[in-house]
């Protein structure tokens, strides 16, 4: 476990170092803020002939996920970056990419979705495109992103999995925030990742196939099947791969990361970069004598429900943070997934929602105080009133 | 020049099986196409009759690697490919000696209208690929929508012939201008009734280093409303009235590769296809005369830009 650096970073600037020790054959990518910078200093690396990479400069993120298509469904190993407007000008190539089983890789960056327009974090744009087929692994600071994103590559590219994966980071909190993050080698990662080699690659010219057929009632149906077998498929490997990456650089990674939770009474699910806030909110309320704890989910495609369950076994009462409002009416989509996820388990504590940060709307230790502050209630046998809070809006 | 035995003792490279209409033009463009190329290919296509008539899984006619992802799309993917092979080939990981061509193929609407942007993009990047447009002047596949090929006064499933409105109210965008306007080094406009203009067109196009475009006619019997026989003999009067001239424009030289030693009249042409019937209802003469004023005009324009004149 050689580390040769730690240095600071921002999470762009750790995404396009981890896209340049993958050094990928193909990258299509158009820039959007706040990933433009990883897109930037990529270019950088072309420019320079640090990497083999033919860069595409696309003219739209729809274009952007076609060519990487193309690309990869050609036999190369491709990447790409977006965020937000630019994620759902993609959405019908990211089914597509999924449905054409290829292993395309992309740096995220969360951002909120139009109208109004606005450029700062929340988690509506992945959201749009949870059901899309892709792996989504959500990141809490630079470094995870970092580690996340070369794990990527191996999850996508495992030949049962064959599905394209996103690693997300949250917008400007993370993507423009320095950090200290432990670069691995050059070497280190080459050997990690391996060589990409495309079963049927559409360059075999002697071999030719037909990518992208059309299917009637008669095959559609078996087609869509083997991808949700592949996504289960994705719920062994990458857990093994988070292992075999914490076992050779010493940092494991698993679907979901349980903070003080063996005793808890009062727990917070949170993604992404509120999973540090919340912790410090957890310390807090730990020397106060109040049995808190966090579960951050880390992976929520596939979504690990049963390790959710397993993980909030002992709790009395959950507080699940959405950072996107899905507008279904009744809660954000995390908490429908991790409400369902307890249906039929041994312990069905109250299970409560709150809608929280939507375009960059900050989130700090007393708010998320007075969440748990609503869970002691719940735990002490209050009725839950209201199932859905907005937190932190002027209403 | 191509060689007709030649290319008739050519393996088949667009199979045969397909569920094209009878009388369909486009099977006819991929097979003339990927007959006229000499090296291995990569094909992609966008959503349309030729795909969706071609690649019925678990079925396909195309002989050589193909690949359709969505409509608006087919410059934008197969460039992709493109990419995909100039990167691998650059990092040794695939054969120096093999040299592959790519080619999209797209219909009117995948290339005018929803794939415009994706082929704009793709054209000015100067990928080393032909993309193909074949043309049969409305949404064929959905059942014969206008699009922007669609000629004036054409009736179509939203371009009706009404008591109000006699069809398309609008000229057809002049999209082989447009590509030629991106100063890329091939651009031309082919029809299926002159294959030795096409073969030789597509070997050209496939011959020069970065993007080339051809806009080929492609008679369509249902949408146009002719009998299926008739397919190539209407792609031939296209050509001859001068409503579907064929040129090229190689490094940005003008150049008609074909004059019809009589310019036929378009109102004669427009007679035999059911879409325009309407026009040749009494009331309807000034429409007429205003598409033939307007084919003239192009066709003199057209005529200046390759340094021709009318009479020779």
């Amino acid at each position: 476990m050689a580390i040769v650096e730690k240095a600071a970073y921002t999470g762009n600037e750790a995404m396009a170092e981890a896209m340049r020790q993958i050094n990928p054959d193909v990258v299509a990518a158009y820039p959007i803020t706040p990933a433009t910078e990883s897109v930037q200093l990529f270019s950088n690396f072309v420019a320079d002939g640090q990497v083999n990479t033919e860069f595409v400069t696309v003219e739209s993120e729809h274009s952007a996920m076609s060519a990487c298509s193309g690309a990869s469904a050609a036999g190369a190993r491709v990447m790409t970056g977006t965020s937000s407007q630019g994620l759902i000008l993609m959405a019908e190539m990211l089914y597509i990419a999924a449905g054409l089983r290829c292993p395309i890789i992309l740096a995220e960056v969360n951002r909120a979705l139009s109208a109004p327009i606005n450029i700062h974090c929340d988690h509506s744009d992945t959201m749009a495109v949870r059901d899309a087929g892709w792996i989504q692994i959500f990141s809490e600071n630079a470094q995870e992103a970092y580690d996340n994103l070369i794990q990527a590559v191996r999850i996508a590219e495992h030949p049962e999995v064959l599905l394209p994966a996103m690693v997300t980071t949250d917008g400007f909190i993370i993507s423009h925030g320095m950090e200290a993050v432990e670069l691995l080698t050059d070497e280190e990662v080459k050997s990690f990742i391996g060589q990409y080699r495309a079963t049927r690659p559409l360059l075999d010219v002697d071999h030719p196939i037909t990518v992208g057929g059309l299917d009637f009632t008669d095959f559609y149906f078996e087609h869509r099947r083997q991808i949700a077998q592949a996504v289960e498929n994705a719920r062994r490997v990458i857990p093994e791969i988070g292992q075999e990456f914490g076992r050779r650089f010493g940092r494991f990674y698993g679907f979901i990361d349980p903070y003080k939770l063996d005793d808890a009474e009062l727990v917070m699910v949170a993604l992404g970069s509120t999973a540090g806030t919340a912790r410090a909110t957890v310390d807090g309320l730990r020397t106060e004598g109040i049995k808190a704890g966090l579960l951050k989910i880390r992976v929520f495609r596939p979504f690990p429900a049963a390790e959710i369950a397993e993980a909030l076994g002992r709790a009395k009462a959950v507080a699940v943070m959405d950072r996107s409002d899905g507008l279904a009416g009744c809660g954000g989509p995390l908490f429908a997934e991790v409400r369902s996820a307890l249906y039929g388990g041994k312990n069905t504590p109250p299970v409560v929602d709150y809608i929280y940060g939507l375009g960059g709307r900050d989130i700090n230790v007393n708010d998320l105080r007075r969440v748990f502050i609503d869970l002691a209630r719940l735990a002490a046998g209050e009725p839950v009133g209201q199932l859905v809070t907005y937190l932190g809006v002027r209403e | 020049m191509a060689n007709l035995k030649q290319l008739a003792a050519k393996p088949e490279p667009f199979s045969s099986g397909h569920r094209a209409c009878a009388g369909c033009g486009a099977p006819i463009v991929a097979r003339m196409v990927l007959l006229a190329a000499e090296n291995p290919v990569v094909c992609g296509c966008a959503t349309g009759c030729l795909e969706v008539t071609s690649s019925l899984f678990p079925y396909t006619s195309w002989r050589t690697p193909f690949i359709h992802s969505a409509f608006e799309n087919a410059a934008a993917t197969i460039s992709g490919v493109e990419a995909a092979y100039r990167s691998l080939k650059r990092q040794g990981k695939l054969p120096v000696d093999k040299e592959i061509k790519f080619i999209a193929f797209g219909g009117d609407g995948g290339t005018y209208d929803i794939g415009f942007q994706s082929l704009s993009g793709a054209m000015e990047r100067g990928h080393n690929m032909l993309y193909v447009c074949y043309d049969n002047e409305a949404y064929m596949n959905t059942n014969i929508q206008r699009s922007s090929a669609t000629p004036k006064g054409a009736h179509t499933t939203t371009s009706p012939a009404g008591r109000v409105i006699p069809g398309k109210q609008q000229f057809r965008k002049d999209l082989t201008a447009i590509m030629a306007a991106h100063n890329i080094p091939y651009a031309a406009q082919a029809s299926i009734s002159h294959w030795n203009d096409l073969v030789t067109k597509v070997q050209k196009a496939l011959a020069v280093n970065g993007p080339s475009f051809i806009n080929v006619l492609q008679p369509c019997r249902l949408g146009w409303d002719f009998p299926p026989e008739e397919t190539v003999e209407i792609a031939r009067e296209a050509v001859d009235c001068c409503f579907w001239p064929l040129y090229e424009v190689v490094d940005g030289e003008w150049r008609l590769t074909y004059k019809p030693r009589e310019k036929k009249s378009v109102i004669d042409w427009m007679k035999k296809q059911g879409r325009f019937k309407h026009l040749f209802r009494p009331g309807n003469e000034a429409i007429l005369a205003e598409i033939q004023a307007n084919v003239d005009r192009e066709w003199e324009k057209l005529l200046k830009k390759c340094g021709e004149t009318a009479e020779k």
